[in-house]
């Protein structure tokens, strides 16, 4: 394993679209969920337990090796909202485009014939994560990064929020990281001889339904 | 006072009775789970859940099994609502909900609310196995504390398979101890009442009601599966269940 | 690891001159320039003078609405299928430039739905005079500056007026009103650019587009020979 193979996947630069997507944060600033950086932090932290563990599970799963048909099928089953599952599937697609050309698979291959519009980000990344040599817990923090760090630099755009502020808020919820990839990774081992049913499968009300409004703006800076 | 859980389960069984209507072949209760028909409906059968003792308590195990049998019709409602409560009993408490539906059955699973206590800790299951051709539509209404009261624990999680197929699988963690961040702008916002409505039907497969709001804090959305499913969020139990009865209305 | 390179499927590089079936994909020409420079107006324009001769398509970037797509729909200058829109978390020159992924989905999704086609236009969302496209994206590039903006722009250069395929200086019918100098962004230009060609049109005449229609032509001669 290669570790600075996963500075190159977790950095937001990483040309794979998320540039393009708040993470539901331009929904929750919408409508006054999000005011600052207290709230960012609250939100960022609820998000990381809920969506962040979901989407670090299937990454580590399919890192381990999991059917990714039965993975994208346990995505969509975690995801109530279709906004958020079409978010999500063209997502996958622009990652497994990029990293394809970063780091040519045939299980990404296979992938790409599969899903020829995309399979859930997470998994995509998960098999990404399998292609470059890394570990299920090397996907699993990479997935619940993201799931925080797209929130919080959205916020900075849409709130003039200091950036500094919004990197400290990442920067205190490290051990919420640390312990949300551990479960997730501890997850997709039991998933291994136990099969999906048993990954995560923990639920945002309030995100799902925000997703869904946003969806219906006409003037928005963000795809979801 | 008790010092170890108990264990309670009901089972109902619904069958085409061959004259229009449904009957009811097994329905069992134990201890504080006691299940009953009641009249009405001329093809389907009416059941009230009576909690015969407050529950469950901090230990208790409690599981409803409930089997529509393919073409029975089956309508379940609960004479109150739940209130988990802490107990003398350590550990969590467990209320296991498990209902099949096979080929043109039809549920109607219509329970009162599920407050969590201060001081309680009970994790909720429901799962539902729906066959291809079978008709569900079920509510489930989770209020976090008493009136003016901080809630307990709860863990609540719903699943649904139609067909064999896994279409639904949410988890909602709240209360003390709850992962961090769940009553906070993305999970609930400081609300203290939280739903579901979950919908089946064959025709959804190919033809499902479009997502659309439903007021502020609910969205019905079509699920990736013959089903769709409402989530409202609300400051309390009542207006929950008015977003609810207007969803179910609009559902039919 | 997995070193095998033969890919089968989707393309994973999107400057690949050939679609998966093995046909040669579109000409993919990008359209840049700042804020209300006239780049949607040109982008109309060209349609209606090419749409009769090649089989097109437009994908358009927007800030922060569709409003460019619907601009292009309600002016009916294609049918809505042939119009896609990309959304860029308020950063066009990210989704043209750095993070081509989502505008590559919508070129190939636009030739899987309605293709073949001959030749695509990627608008990119108004933004500063040193948003340009990446190869990878797209094969030409015009950048589109209109006389109003102040006749200084081209002497000041930037990579947009600089390397661009095309440099577009529209609006040359307000030139009288709002004191710009033609002769002299010509030969700033000209200065500028070395011998990369400049157009200066005024979409006003009913012809305006035509010398930009004449170079879009001779790029895709080019890209079939």
């Amino acid at each position: 394993m290669s570790r600075s193979a996963l500075l190159l996947l977790a950095d937001g630069r990483f040309p794979a679209g998320g540039h393009a997507h708040s993470g539901g944060a331009e929904a929750a600033v919408g409508d006054g969920r999000i005011t600052g950086a207290a709230t960012l932090a609250e939100f960022c932290r609820g998000r990381l337990h809920t969506t962040g563990l979901v989407a670090a599970s299937l990454a580590a799963a399919a890192c381990l090796g999991l059917d990714v048909v039965e993975l994208d099928a346990a995505a969509d089953a975690r995801t109530p909202s279709p906004a958020l599952r079409t978010a999500a599937r063209k997502l996958g697609r622009q990652l497994t485009r990029a990293a394809r050309a970063t780091w040519p698979s045939t299980e990404l291959d296979a992938l790409a014939r599969k899903f020829p519009k995309g399979a859930h980000q997470p998994v995509v990344l998960g098999l990404t994560a399998r292609a470059t040599g890394l570990g299920a817990l090397d996907a699993a923090y990479c997935a619940a990064y993201e799931s925080v760090s797209g929130p919080a630099s959205a916020t900075v755009r849409l709130l003039s929020l200091d950036p500094f502020d919004a990197t400290g808020v990442l920067a205190r919820l490290a051990p919420d990281v640390d312990r949300v990839a551990d479960l997730a990774a501890e997850a997709a081992g039991r998933a291994v001889g136990q099969g999906v049913d048993v990954l995560p499968a923990a639920s945002a009300p309030l995100s799902e339904i925000g997703a869904e409004a946003h969806a219906d703006w006409a003037v928005r800076l963000f795809a979801s | 006072m008790r010092t170890h859980g108990v264990r309670a389960t009901a089972r109902i069984v619904a069958r085409r009775d061959g004259r229009g209507g449904t009957s009811l072949p097994v329905l069992e209760g134990e201890g504080p789970l006691a299940p009953r028909r009641t009249r009405g409906g001329a093809a389907e059968a009416r059941v009230v859940l009576v909690g015969a003792m407050s529950g469950p308590l901090g230990g208790d195990r409690f599981a409803v099994r409930a089997t529509v049998e393919p073409g029975a019709r089956l309508r379940v409602s609960s004479a109150a609502a739940t209130i988990a409560l802490p107990g003398q009993a350590k550990g969590e408490a467990h209320y296991d909900v498990r209902l099949d539906i096979e080929d043109d059955g039809e549920l109607v699973w219509l329970p009162e609310q599920l407050i969590s206590a201060a001081g309680s800790d009970l994790r909720v299951t429901t799962r539902v196995e729906a066959a291809p051709g079978a008709r569900v539509t079920l509510r489930e209404e989770q209020v976090l504390g008493r009136y003016g009261e901080e809630p307990g624990r709860l863990t609540s999680r719903l699943v649904l398979r139609s067909g064999g197929r896994l279409v639904l699988d949410q988890e909602l963690a709240c209360g003390p101890g709850a992962p961090g961040g769940w009553d906070g702008p993305a999970v609930l916002g400081g609300r203290r009442a939280v739903g579901q409505l979950l919908v089946v039907r064959p025709e959804f497969e190919s033809a499902a009601p479009r997502a659309r709001l439903l007021g502020g804090g609910a969205t019905l959305v079509p699920l990736a599966g013959p089903a769709v499913l409402v989530t409202a969020v609300a400051a309390d139990a009542r207006l929950l269940r008015r977003v609810l009865d207007e969803a179910l209305t609009a559902i039919g | 690891m997995h070193l095998d390179h033969t890919h089968h499927g989707a393309p994973a590089v999107g400057a690949d001159a050939r679609r998966p079936d093995g046909t040669r994909r579109a000409l993919r020409v990008g359209l840049g320039g700042p804020v209300g420079s006239g780049k949607t107006a040109t982008v109309a324009a060209l349609c209606r003078a090419l749409r009769d001769e090649l089989s097109l398509a437009v994908v358009t970037n927007d800030i922060y609405t569709r409003e460019d797509a619907e601009f292009l729909l309600r002016e009916a200058v294609l049918p809505p299928e042939r119009i896609s829109a990309v959304e860029t978390g308020a950063c066009p020159h990210t989704a043209i430039r750095d993070d081509i992924s989502a505008n590559l989905e919508a070129v190939e999704d636009l030739e899987d739905e309605v293709g073949p086609l001959d030749l695509i236009l990627v608008e990119s969302g108004g933004d500063n005079l040193t948003a340009t496209f990446s190869k990878g994206l797209v094969d030409a590039q015009v950048f589109v500056i209109d006389v109003a903006g102040g006749d200084d722009i081209p002497r000041k250069g930037g990579p947009g007026v600089t390397t661009a395929d095309l440099l577009v200086v529209n609006k040359t019918d307000l030139a009288p009103y709002v004191g710009s100098d033609l002769a002299r962004m010509a030969a700033d230009a000209k200065a500028q650019r070395g011998e990369l060609p400049v157009v200066l049109q005024s979409l006003r005449a009913g012809d305006g587009v035509a010398d930009v229609a004449a170079w879009v032509r001779g790029r895709l001669a080019e890209w079939t020979a």
